[in-house]
């Protein structure tokens, strides 16, 4: 389990901006796995990130949305995208303002797809 | 919910903490288990209990630490069904402190551990410079303990 992680995050990491790959216990916030780049605070990242997706899944729970598959914050200095996968499981990513997008989305949806099995 | 303390300089950097981390219960002691700071607690004997509770824990793991060869053991965690117990030392130049913090589930380990880490840095910045201390006698502990609860608990 621990190499399907390692490896989906290195596939991910392949694409042009990312500072940061993380998995994260959505319970916890706790990383699980990890690849940053120096000077990411990969604690902070990964309690922030596991916190920025309950207050939003709880969002779109009252609103009736449905559970929250992507989450995509845009920042002044970067980026940070968050799918949810099975088994409480958050794949984060930190990019800088370069990284594309729809890209990094669908490396990221790759992933949670492959730890599916 | 209520923040209470004994030492003042305790104060700002326990309020940021709870702010930040959402806790629900905090208790900064000694590892005696001389409360000098809570939030959350509304009854002294649920305080008292906790704090005696906590400073046994850190107490029990030391000795086993002890035992297997390390110096000390860091933080304990416990998860719940409904609420996480995060059991950590602290270093002050006023000696070493055990912080008991229970944290529900619109917070996570993770943050607490995130702020838990700021918080300690806080107080031992905080902290002022040892005072020299008298030897505990039976009638100062019982003194000391009523100070406590009244300034805890303000009665």
């Amino acid at each position: 389990m621990s190499d399907a992680l390692e490896k989906a995050l290195d596939r991910i990491s392949r694409v042009r901006g990312m500072r940061g790959l993380m998995w994260v216990s959505a319970d916890d916030g706790l990383a699980v796995a990890q690849l940053l780049m120096e000077g990411v605070r990969g604690k902070a990242v990964a309690a922030l990130a596991a916190a920025l997706a309950r207050k939003v899944s709880g969002a779109a729970g009252a609103v009736g949305a449905g559970p929250v598959r992507f989450v995509q914050m845009e920042a002044e200095g970067g980026t940070l995208l968050v799918a949810r996968a099975p088994s409480d499981l958050l794949v984060v990513a930190l990019a800088d303002s370069r990284v594309n997008i729809g890209l990094a989305r669908l490396e990221m949806m790759r992933a949670v797809e492959a730890v599916k099995v | 919910m209520s923040t209470t303390v004994v030492e003042p300089w305790t104060e700002q950097p326990l309020l940021r903490f709870v702010g930040q981390s959402s806790a629900r219960l905090v208790v900064v002691m000694t590892p005696a288990g001389q409360v000098l700071a809570q939030h959350g607690f509304t009854r002294a004997v649920d305080l008292m209990s906790a704090a005696a509770l906590g400073a046994a824990i850190m107490a029990a793991s030391g000795a086993l630490a002890e035992q297997v060869g390390e110096r000390a053991f860091g933080a304990l965690f416990h998860a719940g069904q409904r609420h996480g117990i995060l059991l950590a030392p602290c270093a002050t130049p006023q000696g070493a402190l055990i912080v008991l913090t229970v944290f529900g589930r619109e917070t996570s380990i993770g943050l607490v551990q995130l702020f838990y880490d700021e918080f300690a840095a806080a107080l031992q910045r905080a902290a002022p410079a040892e005072a020299v201390r008298g030897p505990v006698l039976g009638a100062d502990f019982e003194a000391d303990l009523n100070r406590s609860l009244t300034s805890l608990f303000r009665r």
